[in-house]
């Protein structure tokens, strides 16, 4: 019998200092019983910066504990920083949003926020299927209360019922895999599947452990939206608060990301065969399928629902492209590809916020009219998060873009990528619809915005950096996805 | 102290990020002040790395300034980064001084201009263009800085915009010289084809591991960096946009097509003399090109009445003889004399400024005559550059042009050297010829002024005049860089030497071959009483028929009349251009957008975003808001997957 | 092993086998041997002897449900005392399983102060 020993805790580290944080916001608000939302915003700040810096100065190591259920390797570390870096951009930018909208509810809000993202970093540090998953309904639960914030707000609430419905569906599914793939390999832990798989290969031809991974596969394909378990998406995204949608968009999707990443590359990679040919189909699908309802689409927010999901299938080639490829390239551009999505999605979601103002709701196509001329400077940021979002160069998208297609090249799938080339066209039309509305049509209605708050300007600017610092320099920061990537191959 | 070479440009960029985000603010003398000191700094920076480079032992002068990696892809880098040798130090101290003294005499040319924040930002970003052109660590820098500055120069050719003939000038340049970078572009990417990499330590060390003498790939590269050369540098037969260039402000004449810009591609080719020495036959076509260059803007240069245009002829023709020296090898030749008609030529241009600026943008030389003494410094200063370019020692050009036409003379590969060497001598008489033309129709003889003009003629105040008497110094004495005859003494040949090392073993070669000859002292000193006599005739001439008998420069206009107008009209080789090229691509164009656009390609877009659309709609239904439909998807999606794994 | 692993639940498909078997069982037996005399008052829904009103499937109020949720909450969460209880010797130190616990309470304890300060418990 093995003693249980003190754990080692700069795993978690970052992760406390968020628990703590949410624990203070909530606390805060209750024993003092202000309505303000300057504190909780001031603790979220400033507890995010903490665990930020935290990350950053263990980003090199790698450690496990908790008997190697968490790892903190730099892969996990990259992943961190993604979602802090989300974190603080939602911060930022939902201040003047949630007060707009009259909720007393902010230190739910930002404790929540904060707790989703406890549940990703989970999810980025888990080794262990039990961890994987209860990271996973960490940041779900938490973002199916966020989702149906609003209470009175009746297309909030059916966001929230049919993303916990459909969401607690999938979670069957993810789990019915689970323990099918702990049946037969007999662990939970990711790499002794992986040994128990390789010591006895006769397993790899087992049709459990098949449907095992499929089915988990499910679950994850879930929370990244790809086609055909999308359909969720729109009408949440539509759905919640702005601001929240901003949020789910960009970090719980490379939350997922980064579990399913370490879950095939850990436990199932001697299975590559059969989910290459996977996600070769749903790759094509989601971009193809994402793109064209796009298309359709007349307001703003719902288009970025649907351009959430064609970027889902973009990065999806990359995951293919990490079988037959160069796999610490294909799995870096991921990587990169989520920490420019962080920011130029983000980016797009503040400028719906910033527009928003009196019987106006900023989502919608018409909205946008004449944007150049009643706030130029907003225009111009819109711009610039539509031409990355579009992937048009010297932004992040197209860094990203460019470095997901060159390891599908370096790896033979020209097809995708020429399908993936053909997408990102259609793609460009629907965005330049946005710039050619805001620059050449006449404002709809004359009158200025409500008060925008500098914590609103600070996170646009933070945003338009990230956007264009990655697509002007892409180098450094691909390159240290690249070393962060290394220790899961 | 070399690392102060990592500022040179910083000062300029700085300077047009202050003037785009506060230009408009700011006062005319603070616009000045700010464009003047980033150059006057970057110049200090420049002195600074220079010494330090100075200070460094003979053969290792050679410093690398990493910056920062700005594209990593795989095997392919590019980082960002600055080569400081002997070549690119000659060429920021050029571009810094002239630019320098250029900035300075721009603030009191422009002073009355709407337009002067928005002048200094495109001479800055200029500045700060060039400079990457002449530091970058390799081609793909270069071709930065060399797109640079052609966008500075098609912005300040056409500076005055709301003028048509100035706005088509400034287009006439961009196109032609995208032809030019057609060509260099292909160069790079055979180059990276090659070599794998764009960085010249790279590129120059493996040439000739990788490749014999007169092999194709180099041949073609060689050609193919040629080509953007010509476009750049106005060699025939892509130079129709630099006369046009004249449209531009003066000083921007003075700057951009005469002192810096237009020599980048001398510069290219001496800095890729490691593999022009690889292609002996486009060496050839160099000299060739080059030689033939001169000698057709020398005859053009003769005939033409605008003031500007004659300098900018000249420029061509000048160009040519800097082609025509790196062509056969003699790179140190080439840049001595890009340096001293930097200096010759800015300050005859500059000089031409005040004069059209002191009779109210008359550019006509008939409508001049007799300025000497109203313009004492412009005239003692414009004739000693005319001097200078015209070959007369111990002047700058003397010396420079001298050593080219020397070392053509020694080249000898057969008869067709001599003809190299007699079309430079016969340039060389027509540059002094039409030089002093210009100087008498200008300054001397009787005023042919409007009474109205000339009652406001009167000397250029101090910001114009200081500039050109230091630049008709440095035309004087700048020659002393490049002693000839004795060897020890020639301090460009000491500096530039190790730059070009498989140049070296070429003109030695061909040094010891002609000393075999005919004794090496006797040959220099007989070519240049040749120039020298051939320079007092051109000037003579031009006494003669200007001053002297006018009624002579009639008959011969009479009695050459063909020569004269083919002279006149620049050979028409616009109208040919016209004829074949222009109107035959204006037509198909015309065609393409009628036929191919309208029906062929938007019928098609049009087509398939009606296709997207459609289907898009159609999907959009899939879309029903209905959870259980949701989940009905999910397990359908499953059931595939499944179907997917196991048949 | 993996046939081992399998075997290690048979007795739980035992148990599942006669747990149906003896519900089912129950139902069928009745239904196959219960004495059926049915008349109206007696097939009727049964309401304290007075004649139905309305249908017994009606709402309740959802306090009812967060009520029984939150005590599902702290019921489960009360759960993990035993296997910590049966580990505890295992700690070393000792000390730090329990001080695990300790924060563990707390945090539930937070829960239970957030509930009832945000007016949950009080019916009104």
């Amino acid at each position: 019998m093995l003693d249980i020993l003190v754990p080692d805790f700069r795993v978690i580290a970052p992760e406390l200092i968020l628990i703590v944080t949410a624990f203070v916001i909530i606390f805060w608000e209750l024993i003092t019983r202000t309505a303000r939302h300057g504190m909780s915003i001031f603790l979220g700040a400033a507890g995010t910066l903490v665990a930020l810096a935290v990350t950053a100065s263990l980003a090199q190591k790698t450690i496990s504990t908790f008997g190697d259920a968490l790892v903190l390797d730099p892969f996990a570390s990259f992943f961190k920083m993604i979602f802090l870096v989300g974190l603080l951009l939602t911060i930022a930018i939902s201040t003047r949003y949630m007060v707009d909208e009259g909720t007393k509810d902010h230190s739910e809000y930002y404790g929540l926020l904060i707790l989703a993202v406890v549940g990703m970093m989970v999810l980025a540090t888990g080794r262990e299927l039990i961890t994987i998953f209860l990271g996973l309904e960490l940041m779900s639960m938490s973002l199916y209360v966020l989702a149906g914030l609003f209470k009175t707000d009746v297309r909030s609430n059916e966001a929230a019922l049919k993303y916990f419905v459909l969401g607690s569906f999938a979670t069957c599914f993810m789990l019915f895999g689970m323990s099918y793939i702990y049946g037969i390999a007999g662990t939970t832990h990711l790499r002794q599947i992986g040994r128990a798989i390789a010591e006895n290969p006769a397993l790899l031809a087992d049709k459990g452990l098949i449907l095992g991974m499929f089915t988990l596969l499910v679950g994850f394909a879930f929370k990244i939206s790809a086609v055909p378990f999308h359909q969720w998406t729109p009408d949440v995204y539509e759905g919640a608060p702005t601001s929240v949608t901003a949020f789910m968009s960009a970090g719980p999707k490379a939350a997922a990301f980064a579990a399913m990443i370490r879950v095939l590359m850990e436990a199932l990679p001697l299975m590559k065969t059969d989910w290459e040919l996977l996600f070769t189909v749903v790759a094509v699908l989601t971009m193809t399928v994402g793109n064209l309802v796009a298309l359709a689409q007349e307001s703003v927010k719902r288009m970025l629902a649907y351009s959430s999901i064609a970027h889902v299938g973009y990065i999806l080639i990359a995951f293919v492209a990490s079988v037959g490829g160069h796999a610490d390239r294909a799995l870096s551009a991921i990587l990169f590809y989520l920490l420019a999505y962080t920011f130029m999605n983000t980016g797009a979601f503040a400028i719906l916020i910033f527009l928003r103002r009196e019987g106006i709701s900023g989502e919608k196509l018409d909205d946008f009219a004449g944007l150049s001329r009643r706030s130029p400077i907003g225009a111009l940021a819109m711009l610039i998060f539509l031409f990355s979002l579009a992937g048009i160069p010297p932004t992040a998208g197209f860094a990203a873009k460019l470095s997901v297609f060159y390891a599908a090249v370096q790896g033979g799938y020209y097809a995708l990528v020429v399908i993936g080339v053909i997408n990102s066209a259609v793609a460009a039309y629907y965005y330049l619809r946005v710039v050619v509305v805001m620059y050449m049509q006449e404002p709809a209605t004359e009158g200025g915005y409500a008060g925008t708050s500098p914590l609103l300007w600070a996170g646009i600017a933070l945003a338009l950096a990230g956007t264009i610092v990655l697509g002007v320099l892409p180098g450094g920061v691909l390159e240290a996805a690249r070393l962060s990537v290394i220790s899961l191959l | 102290m070399t690392d102060a070479v990592a500022l040179v440009p910083l000062f300029p960029l700085l300077a047009v990020l202050v003037n785009l985000f506060i230009g408009k603010r700011l006062s005319k003398k603070a616009v000045g002040i700010l464009a003047c000191g980033a150059v006057g700094a970057s110049l200090g920076a420049s002195v600074l790395a220079v010494a330090g480079l100075m200070a460094m032992e003979v053969g290792h002068r050679s410093v690398e300034v990493i910056l920062f990696p700005w594209i990593v892809s795989g095997g392919f880098q590019v980082p960002i980064g600055f080569l400081l040798d002997p070549l690119s130090a000659v060429m920021i101290l050029v571009v810094t001084g002239v630019g320098f003294l250029i900035h300075v005499y721009s603030t009191g040319y422009m002073h009355e201009d709407a337009g002067f924040a928005r002048y200094f930002l495109f001479l800055n970003l200029f500045v700060f263009a060039m400079l990457l052109l002449v530091l970058g660590n390799s081609y793909l820098l270069l071709f930065i800085g060399w797109e640079g500055v052609g966008l500075c120069s098609y912005l300040l050719i056409g500076f005055w915009f709301t003028k048509d003939s100035a706005s088509d000038a400034g287009k006439k340049a961009f196109i032609v010289n995208r032809v030019g970078d057609f060509g260099f572009i292909l160069g790079m990417l055979l180059i990276v084809y090659h070599f794998g990499t764009l960085h010249y330590g790279q590129v120059f060390a493996r040439a000739p591991e990788l490749f014999h003498a007169g092999d194709l790939p180099m041949v073609l590269i060689t050609a193919l960096l040629f080509v953007g050369a010509m476009g750049k540098s106005a060699q025939l037969p892509l130079h129709v946009w630099l006369p046009d260039a004249m449209e531009g402000p003066t000083p921007v004449s003075a700057l951009i097509h005469a002192a810096t810009m237009v020599t980048a591609g001398v510069y290219m080719v001496c800095r890729s003399s490691a593999l022009y020495e690889l292609a002996p036959v486009i060496l050839s076509l160099v000299a060739v090109i080059g030689c033939l260059t001169a000698f057709f803007a020398g005859t053009i240069a003769l005939v033409q009445n605008d003031i500007k245009r004659v300098l900018a002829y000249s420029t061509v023709s000048q160009l040519g003889y800097m082609f025509l020296a790196a062509g056969v090898g003699a790179y140190v030749a080439a840049i001595f004399h890009l340096v001293t008609h930097a200096f010759f030529k800015a300050l005859l241009f500059l000089g031409s400024g005040s004069v059209i600026h002191a009779l109210h943008e008359e550019q006509d030389i008939r409508k001049m005559g007799g300025l000497k003494k109203y313009m004492p410094t412009t005239h003692r200063t414009f004739v000693i550059g005319s001097l200078a370019i015209a070959g007369i020692p111990p002047l700058a050009g003397f010396m420079s042009k001298d050593e080219i036409l020397y070392e053509v003379f020694n080249a000898g590969k057969g008869t067709g050297w001599v003809l190299l060497w007699i079309g430079g001598i016969v340039t060389a008489l027509m540059t002094a010829f039409y030089m002093f033309r210009l100087v008498y129709l200008t300054f001397y003889g009787e005023s042919r002024m409007d009474e109205e003009v000339e009652k406001h003629v009167h000397e250029s105040p101090p910001p114009i005049t200081v500039p050109l008497t230091i630049l008709a110094v440095l035309s004087a004495v700048g020659g002393f860089l490049g002693i000839p005859v004795i060897k020890k003494w020639n301090i460009m040949h000491n500096w530039l030497g190790e730059a070009f090392h498989a140049a070296a073993e070429h003109t030695t070669e061909a040094a010891t071959h002609a000393a075999s000859a005919v004794s090496h002292l006797t040959v220099e000193l007989g070519l240049m009483t040749v120039s020298v006599v051939v320079a007092v005739s051109g000037i003579l001439i031009a006494r003669t028929i200007i001053l002297r008998r006018p009624a002579l420069a009639e008959k011969m206009r009479n009695d050459y009349s063909f020569l004269y107008s083919l002279f006149l009209n620049k050979w028409w080789v616009d109208e040919l251009y016209d004829l074949t090229i222009v109107n035959p691509l204006k037509r198909f164009a015309d065609m393409c957008w009628s036929v191919f656009d309208v029906k062929g390609i938007d019928g098609t877009v049009n087509g398939t975003a009606k296709v997207a659309n459609v289907s898009g709609g159609v999907l959009r239904k899939l879309q029903t808001g209905f959870v259980q439909n949701y989940a009905l998807g999910i397990v359908i999606g499953l059931a595939l997957m499944l179907v997917l794994a196991f048949f | 092993m993996q046939e081992e692993l399998i075997l290690g639940y048979l007795p739980i498909l035992v148990f599942l086998i006669i747990v149906t078997c003896v519900g089912a069982g129950m139902i069928i037996a009745s239904a196959l041997i219960g004495r059926k005399n049915p008349n109206s008052e007696k097939i009727s829904t049964y309401e304290c002897g007075m004649v139905p009103i309305k249908d017994a499937r009606q709402r309740f109020d959802v306090r009812f449900y967060l009520i029984a949720m939150l005590f599902i909450l702290f019921d489960i969460e009360v759960v993990f005392l035993y296997p910590w209880a049966v580990l505890f010797d295992r700690f070393n130190p000792v000390i730090f399983g329990f001080i695990e616990m300790v924060l563990f309470i707390v945090i539930l304890l937070f829960g239970y102060i957030y509930i009832w300060r945000k007016g949950v418990l009080s019916w009104s």
